[in-house]
């Protein structure tokens, strides 16, 4: 089965990336974990993301194009990436997702993925 | 054969087996909801056809047969790709060895399941409730003092989580076992309870649910014997099992445990029970069900010698209600302090339970009834016992309910 990790960061986390003192540290910690990912032949897809300041959220109302400068919600925890994996079941992708950095300090979320409909 | 034979029969079926067939079916469709309606198809069937051609020599092979076609149908249906049906030698051996050395029951692995902590952990025990026994979710629901389809929804929610979020239908080790033990134990506990407040005449099909909670109780034990609580559990349900004979008198009405006659009790069952809470406490790990097992095994000293010390009985209601949210161990502590204090003191530890969980729970109402009888608060007494007799359906209770404000406490 395939699952999306989900990984959250609390804003200060997202800080890190740009301190020099910490920058090194937190990008070692995730490089080694997608690292472990690949090697174990699991990795479907994934990618980390900007910080939440650069999204933009776009809404349809009523025909009317709405677009908003920030995330879709304004909280404490901010998707920082994603991960799809392939696993056997629920508690594989569990393990994995507590092996990740954003564990430690923010969540992560995972949810299977909808299979492709039969063609 | 008449169809009255064949519902009977098909009845007596569902009642002993649903669990142990349904726990087979979900092995291959890895789909609580789809095996539930294939045994619902499968019983249908059955009481369609038996009557016509006779009850089969093994009603729960010929059902698992059924139920597991229904389920194979629907799968092709919905283009799924089949795995292949396993022979029926199989089938029969898993139905008849009770104790494989792997797994002992089919039944406990898909509880250990539902345990699983994905799972909304009020559903647990309700869900377990329902696959392995076949309760429904309005008595279900009754239990647990929640509407009937706010449960319903609940349970169909973790049926779809289980299925769709790919929880593992093997339980890998006994690491696992005992994260998830407190549920399934809860779960056996609540079934047990559930067959005690059984309305006499009303479940007399099949096995009573309690003999049932039994035996789940025995298997966790044999499965986990490094496991106390499982134990503690055992021997609190030998010790209510042991008094099973002298709870109705022989009018059916209702006998407090205090006026049971005691040569009515089961020696046996009795002395298993007290050996098994000696197993338990040897570990040194206590826990609740240790703990309301000690309390049984005292009540039943006192009534049968007579010389036990109230305060050792209250201790052991102080160390319960710290170790069990249960509702019920803190309204037994409020009737133990009433006993062995006073009235007031009682009444006064029934009011430390918030008003809210206790609204529509039997038992606190009688104890309020007879507590305020006893402190000559009589009008209120008579309100509460009103609320008391109103929760329940047992005649033989509301008959003793009765009988209590009409007589001088």
């Amino acid at each position: 089965m395939q699952y999306m990790l989900i990984f959250t960061e609390p804003t200060e986390v997202f800080a890190r990336r740009e301190n020099p003192a910490e920058a090194p540290a937190y990008w070692g910690a995730w490089t080694s974990y997608m690292g472990a990912i690949a090697k174990a032949g699991i990795m479907v897809n994934g990618d980390g993301l900007h910080p939440p300041h650069t999204a933009t959220t776009v809404r349809v109302r009523n025909g009317k194009r709405e677009v908003q400068d920030g995330p879709y919600a304004d909280v404490k925890e901010q998707l920082g990436g994603y991960v799809v994996i392939e696993v056997a079941g629920l508690d594989a992708a569990l393990d994995w997702a507590a092996k990740s950095p954003s564990a430690e300090y923010g969540s992560v979320e995972v949810r299977p993925v909808l299979p492709q409909p039969a063609r | 054969m008449s169809k009255g034979d064949a519902r009977t029969a098909g009845e007596a079926a569902a009642r002993s087996s649903y669990g142990r067939l349904l726990s087979l079916i979900v092995r291959s469709t890895r789909d609580i909801a789809a095996a539930e309606d294939a045994l619902a198809d499968a019983f249908a069937e059955a009481l369609r056809v038996w009557p016509e051609r006779g009850v089969p020599d093994s009603p729960e092979a010929w059902l698992l047969t059924t139920a597991r076609r229904a389920a194979g149908h629907v799968r092709r249906h919905q283009g799924v790709r089949e795995a292949a049906a396993p022979a029926l030698e199989q089938v029969y051996d898993a139905m008849q060895s009770r104790t494989p050395k792997d797994f002992p029951d089919e039944r406990l692995k898909l509880m250990f399941v539902c345990a699983h902590p994905a799972i909304d952990e009020t559903v647990r025990t309700p869900l377990m409730l329902q696959t392995i026994l076949g309760l429904d979710a309005a008595r279900i629901a009754r239990a647990f003092l929640v509407e009937a389809p706010a449960m319903s929804q609940r349970l169909v929610r973790a049926k779809t989580k289980i299925r769709d979020a790919g929880v593992a239908f093997e339980v890998p080790d006994t690491s696992v076992l005992e994260e998830r033990l407190e549920d399934v134990l809860a779960a056996i506990y609540a079934a047990y309870t559930l067959g005690w407040d059984d309305v006499p005449g009303e479940a007399a099909v099949g096995e009573p649910l309690t003999q049932e909670a039994v035996f789940l109780a025995r298997l966790v034990v044999m499965l986990l014997p490094q496991a106390p609580e499982a134990k503690g559990l055992l021997a609190l349900m030998l010790a209510s099992e042991a008094r099973m004979a002298a709870r109705r008198g022989p009018g059916g009405d209702y006998v407090p445990l205090k006026e049971q006659d005691v040569r009515l009790w089961n020696g046996a069952l009795m002395a298993e029970s007290e050996a098994c809470l000696r197993a338990a406490a040897a570990f040194g790990r206590p826990g609740r069900f240790q703990t309301e097992a000690a309390i049984q095994s005292l009540h039943n000293q006192s009534v049968m010698v007579g010389d036990v010390p109230p305060s050792v009985l209250l201790m052991l209601y102080d160390v319960l209600v710290r170790q069990s949210p249960a509702i019920g161990a803190a309204v037994a502590r409020a009737v133990a302090y009433g006993e062995h204090r006073s009235a007031e003191e009682g009444l006064a530890t029934l009011d430390e339970i918030p008003a809210a969980r206790v609204e529509r729970y039997q038992p606190y109402w009688a104890a309020r009834f007879h507590l305020l009888q006893s402190a000559g608060q009589l009008k209120e007494a008579a309100e509460a016992q009103a609320k008391a007799i109103s929760l329940t359906q047992d005649p033989a209770l509301v008959a003793f309910l009765t009988a209590r404000l009409n007589r001088p406490a």
